[in-house]
């Protein structure tokens, strides 16, 4: 089956984030597709890679690097949420007149609209959040 | 393009967490792409459409014009939760624009023929 993934939390403060990762992690051990994982509301810190957990904790950003490029995976970030919340990439530094990014690899930034069609495109999508 | 039947389900209070804003913010696309898109509201999410709302006081951006101009989208379809207004003591006259008061087993009854739910 073809599934796609929205994340509404952020890493570390909410479960979510973990459980999306590992809802991902079991759909691809059965042989099932990955359509796209949607980032939005907190969901969008999942993706900066500036996190530095503690050493002996799991580090949810490399976690989803890893995965994405294991796999493939279509890994997008919300533009208007991911600017709220200062996730940046180089365009985005670009566009407007930020020094830095932070987008951690096999993430990109993107439109509302990718939701949208994640959720056309896929049989399930599957929602994790509050 | 495939159109679906997107729900968008509303849970939470307008303000206190940008859930409800964010939200409105993907039904707006969603009707961008010309899909069968309804909402539904329930529990504090009923306070989204309570009409008068009054947001200087907290200095956020009051979002309630927005839900009045979903209409111009073509996004008719408002269903809200009748336990959840009765709990609130609210009735479908403090909403602030048409919609569909219904039991939430009928609400569930709609949820049941769609192909992709949000929930925020």
């Amino acid at each position: 089956m073809k599934f796609s993934i929205l994340v509404n939390e952020g890493p570390y403060t909410h479960q979510a984030a973990d459980s999306a990762y590992q809802f991902a992690k079991a759909v691809l051990a059965k042989g099932h597709e990955i359509y796209r994982v949607f980032f939005y509301h907190d969901g969008v810190n999942n993706a900066t890679r500036l996190t530095t957990p503690p050493q002996d904790d799991r580090n949810i950003v490399n976690r989803w690097s890893k995965l994405a490029e294991e796999h493939k995976l279509d890994l997008v970030v919300c533009v208007a949420a991911a600017q709220r919340r200062g996730i940046v990439d180089e365009g985005e530094a670009k566009r407007n007149g930020k020094d830095a990014t932070n987008l951690a690899p096999g993430f990109r930034i993107s439109g509302l609209g990718q939701l949208i069609e994640a959720g056309i495109q896929a049989e399930r999508i599957v929602v994790f959040g509050d | 393009m495939t159109t679906k039947k997107f729900m968008f389900v509303n849970r939470k209070a307008p303000y206190g967490t940008i859930y409800a804003l964010e939200s409105l913010e993907v039904v707006l696309i969603g009707a961008a792409f010309e899909q069968d898109v309804s909402l539904a509201f329930m529990d504090d999410g009923v306070y989204q459409l309570k009409k008068g709302n009054q947001t200087k006081g907290i200095e956020m951006k009051n979002f309630q014009p927005t839900y009045r101009a979903l209409e111009d989208y073509d996004v008719t379809k408002l269903y809200v939760d009748q336990e959840s207004l009765t709990a609130r003591g609210l009735t479908a006259d403090d909403m602030s624009v048409p919609v569909e008061v219904m039991s939430r087993a009928e609400i569930g009854k709609i949820m049941e023929e769609q192909d992709v739910l949000l929930s925020f």
